[in-house]
C-alpha cells in the first residue's frame, strides 16, 4: 500500500490528502459549515412563518434588499426553502454522512490500508467542495438563488420568468448539482470496490459490523440511482439553455407564447423520484448501520437478529428503487401505476418494522451505557418510528390526495430521514470523535446537547402533522390570505420557539467539538470497549492504519456480554474484539 | 455588516460555553458512562416518553377544532375518511407502543455497574413474528386502500356527469362549464388572445355554448358553483407552469400540467348552507372569529375553497378560488343565468 515513509508537507497532509481519515475530517468539517448555513436558514423562514409581517433586523442583516424593513420578500422566502433542502439533503446528510462515515469506517472496519483508490477519493472530496462552493456562490447573485423548491420541477425551475430564482442562481443550482452527482459516484464506486475487495483475513461478508454493510448497500443504490439525476440535470440545463422541449410544453407567460412542444413536466417528476426517493434511504441507512453499532456497542449485546438486519438493509434497498411513483400520486400519472406504487411503498413499512423491533429487542435486558452517543441512537430509534408510522397514510395512494404537499408531508419526512439522519450522524460524531481527533468529546455538552435536540425536534415537528391536516399546504410564504387557516398562527408560533431553541441548541455541539479537537481529554485506544477492528489501531493517526500486519479476524463484531457453559463471561470481560481467535469450546455465532 | 455582527455573537456564545465547562471543570470523569450519569439520563429518557405522549395527547386535543370539518362534502370522500381513521387508529396504537418499549426498555436497564447483559442474538420464532404481523396488516390496508383508489379515480361509468374545465396560470385560477351539449371546446396557449384568456378554439362548434366563469355581479371575487348529488369531473389545465387544485374539504387533489389535461372527479354531498351549520365547522369559525375580532378584522364565514399547491411561483401562497356547493336546482338556475361564449362574443 502506501508509501509509509514518503516525507508528507502541508498540502498533501491536509489539503491535497488521500489519507481516508483525512478525507472524513474534511467531509465531515465541510458538511458541518454546509449544516449551520441550511439550519440557519430554516431558523429565518420560520421567523417569517410564526410572525409574517413583523420586522426582524437580524432577517434585514443577512438577506439585504430581499428583507429590505426587516421582513423577507415571498421570493426570497422561497429560495430558504429551496436551498435549506439542497444543503440539508444533499450537502449535509449525504455527503457529510455517507461521505464521513464511510471514509473514516470502511477500511478501518473491514482492516484494509486505505480506500481501494485514494486519489479518486480525494477527488471525489474536492468535487464535493467545488460544489458546496458553488452552492453558496449561487446565495449571493442577483436575481436570488434557485426558488422553484428542492425538487425543482420545471417548468417553473425553467423559465426565468417564472420566478426570478430560475435566472442565474437555477444555472448554478444544476452545475453544482451535476458536480456533487460526479463526486457522489466516485465515492460510492470506492466504496463498493473497497468493501468487495481489501477485507481483511477472516473478514467474510457475514462477519461485518452493519456499519460497512450499511455503507456498502447505500453506496450501491446511489450508483444506481444518481446518475438518473445527472440525466435529468443535464436535459433541463438543455431545455433552459439550448432551447430543447425535453420537459416543456405549451406554455404561455409573461404575455408570449414559447415555442416549446411536446415535452412534459411529468417526465422531470419521474426522473427526479428515482433518484429522490432512494435518495432518502442514502441518507437514513448510514445513520440506521451507525446506530446498530452504536445501540449494541452501549448495551454491551449483540444486536438482535444480525441477519435479519441485513436482510432488511438489502430489501429496504431494493424496494426503494420501485416506489419513487408514490411522490406523483396525483401528479397526472396513470391511476393503475398509483396503484402498482402504493403495493410497493407500504412493502417497505415490512424490512422497516423488522429494524425497529430488532432495535429494541437489542435494549431488551441490556446493560446500557447512556452516553451522548448512544442517547443520540436512541432519540433516532424513536424518531425512526414517529415519522415512519405516518409514511403508511402517505403510502396510500387514496390517503395521500388529501395530504400531498401539505405540512403534512413536511412533518413526515423531517422526522424520517430528516432528524433520525442527523441524530445518526450526530450519534456517530460523539462515538468516533476519539477516532477522529485523538481526544474525548466533553459528555456533560454532549447530554445537554442531546436533551435541547430531542425536545426541540419533537416540538417543532409533532404538531406539524396537524398543521397539514388541517389543509395548510407546504412552501407558503404565509397563510394569511386564507382565513381558514387563521387559528394555526399560535401552533405557528410554538413551533418556531421550538425551531430557534434547537437551532441555538447546536452552538453547544459546535464548540464541544471545534474545542474538543484540540482541548479535549486525550483518547484511549478503545474508549467505549468495542469490539470492531477500528479500536485496535493506534491513537494517533498513522498512514496505512495498522503499524504492523494488518490483524486478522476471527468473529463477527457482536460478541458482547458472551458466556461460556458455566455462565462465565468469556476471558472475564464483556466483549471479545473480532480479532480474538475463537477459544476452547467456544461456538462461534 | 451587520450579518457579521450578528455571527461574531454565535462565536462569543460557543467559546463562553466552552470557558464555562472549563471553569466548573465539568471536563473531569471517565469516558465510560458512569452509573450515576446513566441513572440520570435513564430517568430524563423516561422524561421524555412522557413529553412524547404528552405532546400527542394535548395535539389532538388542541388540533381539534383545527382541522378541517370531520364531515366530508363529497360522497367520494367519505371512503377516504374510513380508511383515513383505520389507518389512524393503527398508526397510534403502533406509535404508542414501540414508544413505550423504547423508552421503558432505556430506562429499566439502563447500566449498573457489574450487571451482565443478556447475550440474545437471534430467535428466528420472533423475526417470523414480526415480519408475517406486520405483512398481514399491511395487506388489509393496501387492499382497501386499493379499492378506494379506484374507486376514486375510475369515473368512466359516471351518468349525466358535470364537466367543468379549471385553469391554471399564475396566480389565479379560472373556469368554464362545458355548456349545454356537456362538451368542453378545445383549447390551446396557442390560441389566446385579448379577452379569450383560456385560448379557446371558437371555430370548435362545442366552444360555443361553453361557460366561462366570470365575477358575479354585486361580488368582489369569482365563484365556482356546483351542484350537490351531482358528479362533478373537472378537467385541468395549466397556462405556464404546473399548479395543483387541491380541494381539501372535498378530499380532492390533482395537478395542473402545462401540455396535458388531467382531470379528477368528485360528487358533492354537503351544500355550502349546510357545512356553515356544522358543529365542526361552527366551532372552528367562532374560534377563528374570536381570533380576527382581536386582530381587529372583520368576521368571515365558511367557504369551500380551491388552493394551489404545487410551489408556482412568487404568489403561490394567495393562489385561491371560492367554491360555492348549491342545491342542484339552485345550481341549474345560476348555471342558465351565465352568459355562453356565443352571447359574450
Amino acid at each position: 500500500m502506501s508509501d509509509h515513509h514518503h516525507k508528507e508537507t502541508f498540502v498533501t497532509k491536509y489539503v491535497f490528502s488521500q489519507d481516508h481519515k483525512m478525507i472524513a475530517k474534511q467531509y465531515l468539517i465541510t458538511g458541518i459549515v454546509m449544516g449551520v448555513i441550511g439550519v440557519f436558514m430554516s431558523m429565518l423562514f420560520r421567523l417569517q412563518l410564526a410572525y409574517p409581517e413583523q420586522s426582524f433586523s437580524i432577517i434585514e442583516a443577512f438577506l439585504g434588499r430581499a428583507g429590505e424593513g426587516g421582513v423577507m420578500t415571498p421570493d426570497m422566502y422561497l429560495s430558504l426553502v429551496t436551498i435549506h433542502g439542497t444543503i440539508m439533503v444533499f450537502f449535509v446528510l449525504t455527503a457529510g454522512l455517507s461521505g464521513t462515515f464511510s471514509n473514516l469506517l470502511i477500511p478501518l472496519q473491514i482492516g484494509a490500508r486505505d480506500m481501494a483508490s485514494g486519489f479518486l477519493n480525494m477527488i471525489s472530496y474536492w468535487l464535493f467542495f467545488l460544489s458546496s462552493v458553488i452552492m453558496v456562490i449561487s446565495l449571493f447573485v442577483e436575481t436570488g438563488p434557485a426558488s422553484a423548491g428542492w425538487t425543482i420541477y420545471p417548468p417553473l425551475s425553467a423559465l426565468p420568468q417564472a420566478i426570478s430564482g430560475s435566472g442565474l442562481g437555477m444555472t448554478l443550482w444544476l452545475v453544482s448539482m451535476a458536480i456533487f452527482i460526479a463526486s457522489s459516484l466516485m465515492g460510492a464506486l470506492n466504496y463498493i470496490v473497497t468493501v468487495l475487495n481489501l477485507r481483511t483475513i477472516g473478514m467474510k461478508m457475514t462477519r461485518l459490523p452493519l456499519t460497512i454493510w450499511a455503507f456498502f448497500v447505500t453506496a450501491i443504490i446511489g450508483v444506481v440511482s444518481f446518475p438518473v439525476l445527472l440525466s435529468a440535470a443535464l436535459l433541463l440545463i438543455f431545455d433552459r439553455s439550448f432551447g430543447t422541449s425535453f420537459f416543456l410544453s405549451d406554455i404561455f407567460i409573461s404575455g408570449e407564447v414559447l415555442h416549446y412542444k411536446g415535452g412534459s413536466p411529468v417526465l422531470f417528476e419521474h426522473l427526479f423520484w428515482f433518484l429522490g426517493h432512494p435518495e432518502v434511504y442514502i441518507v437514513i441507512l448510514p445513520a440506521l448501520g451507525i446506530t446498530s453499532e452504536i445501540i449494541a456497542t452501549n448495551s454491551r449485546k449483540p444486536i438482535f437478529g444480525y441477519r435479519a438486519m441485513i436482510m432488511s438493509i438489502i430489501a429496504i434497498a431494493f424496494l426503494s428503487t420501485i416506489v419513487w411513483g408514490h411522490h406523483m400520486f396525483v401528479t397526472g400519472m396513470n391511476p393503475f401505476l398509483g396503484s402498482v406504487f402504493t403495493f410497493t411503498t407500504l412493502l417497505i413499512a415490512i424490512p422497516s418494522a423488522v429494524k425497529g423491533f430488532n432495535y429494541i429487542t437489542t435494549l431488551w435486558k441490556g446493560n446500557l451505557q447512556l452516553n451522548p452517543a448512544m442517547l443520540f441512537s436512541i432519540g433516532l430509534v424513536s424518531t425512526f418510528i414517529t415519522g415512519g408510522v405516518t409514511g403508511l397514510i402517505l403510502g396510500d395512494s387514496a390517503l395521500d390526495i388529501n395530504v400531498h404537499d401539505t405540512m403534512f408531508v413536511v412533518a413526515h419526512f423531517h422526522l424520517v430521514m430528516g432528524v433520525s439522519a442527523i441524530f445518526g450522524m450526530f450519534a456517530g460524531v460523539y462515538h468516533w470523535f476519539p477516532k477522529l481527533y485523538g481526544r474525548m468529546m466533553n459528555k456533560d455538552l454532549g447530554y445537554l446537547h442531546f436533551w435541547l435536540t430531542a425536545i426541540s425536534a419533537y416540538g417543532v415537528f409533532f404538531p406539524m402533522h396537524f398543521v397539514g391536516l388541517a389543509g395548510l399546504p407546504r412552501r407558503y410564504y404565509n397563510n394569511t390570505a386564507f382565513p381558514i387557516f387563521d387559528d394555526l398562527m399560535e401552533i405557528n408560533v410554538v413551533m418556531t420557539i421550538f425551531a430557534i431553541i434547537g437551532g441555538l441548541a447546536q452552538i453547544i455541539f459546535l464548540s464541544n467539538f471545534f474545542f474538543s479537537i484540540s482541548k479535549g481529554k486525550k483518547a484511549v485506544q478503545n474508549p467505549w470497549n468495542a469490539n470492531t477492528l477500528e479500536w485496535t489501531t493506534p491513537v494517533e493517526h498513522i498512514h496505512g492504519n495498522w503499524p504492523g500486519e494488518i490483524p486478522a479476524v476471527h468473529r463477527w463484531s457482536y460478541d458482547y456480554s458472551k458466556t461460556d457453559d458455566n455462565g462465565e463471561l468469556w476471558g472475564g470481560q464483556d466483549f471479545t474484539p473480532q480479532i480474538v481467535p475463537i477459544r476452547d469450546g467456544e461456538e462461534e455465532f | 455588516m451587520k450579518a457579521l455582527f450578528f455571527i461574531l455573537i454565535f462565536v462569543v456564545i460557543a467559546v463562553a460555553i466552552w470557558q464555562f465547562v472549563k471553569l466548573f471543570g465539568l471536563t473531569k470523569g471517565d469516558q465510560i458512562t458512569t452509573e450515576k450519569e446513566n441513572n440520570i439520563n435513564g430517568w430524563f429518557m423516561l422524561g421524555l416518553l412522557g413529553f412524547i405522549y404528552g405532546l400527542m395527547i394535548y395535539s389532538m386535543f388542541a388540533a381539534k377544532d383545527m382541522l378541517l370539518p370531520q364531515l366530508s362534502a363529497s360522497t367520494e370522500g367519505e371512503h377516504i375518511d374510513l380508511l383515513f381513521k383505520m389507518t389512524m387508529t393503527l398508526i397510534l396504537i403502533v406509535q404508542f407502543a414501540m414508544q413505550f418499549f423504547i423508552f421503558y426498555f432505556t430506562f429499566r436497564y439502563r447500566g449498573i455497574k457489574g450487571r451482565k447483559a443478556y447475550f440474545f442474538a437471534d430467535s428466528h420464532k420472533l423475526e417470523m413474528i414480526w415480519t408475517i404481523t406486520p405483512t398481514i396488516v399491511l395487506a388489509g390496508l393496501i387492499i382497501y386502500g386499493l379499492w378506494t383508489w379506484n374507486n376514486i379515480m375510475d369515473f368512466s361509468d359516471a351518468e349525466d356527469p358535470l364537466i367543468v374545465e379549471l385553469y391554471a396560470k399564475q396566480f389565479q385560477w379560472e373556469a368554464r362549464y362545458a355548456g349545454e351539449d356537456n362538451e368542453l371546446g378545445s383549447a390551446s396557449v396557442r390560441m389566446i388572445e385579448g379577452t379569450n384568456t383560456m385560448g379557446v378554439d371558437f371555430s370548435d362548434k362545442n366552444a360555443s355554448d361553453d361557460v366561462p366563469l366570470v365575477v358575479g355581479e354585486g361580488k368582489f371575487v369569482k365563484e365556482l358553483h356546483i351542484p350537490k348529488g351531482r358528479k362533478v369531473i373537472f378537467k385541468l389545465r395549466s397556462q405556464d407552469v404546473l399548479h395543483s387544485a387541491f380541494m381539501p374539504h372535498f378530499r380532492a387533489q390533482m395537478n395542473c400540467v402545462p401540455g396535458m389535461v388531467t382531470q379528477m372527479a368528485f360528487t358533492p354531498s354537503v351544500t355550502t348552507a349546510e357545512m356553515r351549520l356544522n358543529e365542526d365547522t361552527m366551532a372552528k369559525f367562532e374560534h377563528i372569529n374570536k381570533i380576527r375580532k382581536d386582530k381587529g378584522e372583520e368576521a368571515v364565514e365558511f367557504d369551500y375553497l380551491l388552493l394551489c399547491n404545487k410551489i408556482c411561483g412568487s404568489s403561490h401562497y394567495n393562489m385561491q378560488l371560492k367554491i360555492v356547493v348549491d342545491e342542484e336546482a339552485d345550481f341549474n338556475k345560476w348555471l342558465a343565468s351565465q352568459k355562453t361564449f356565443a352571447q359574450l362574443n
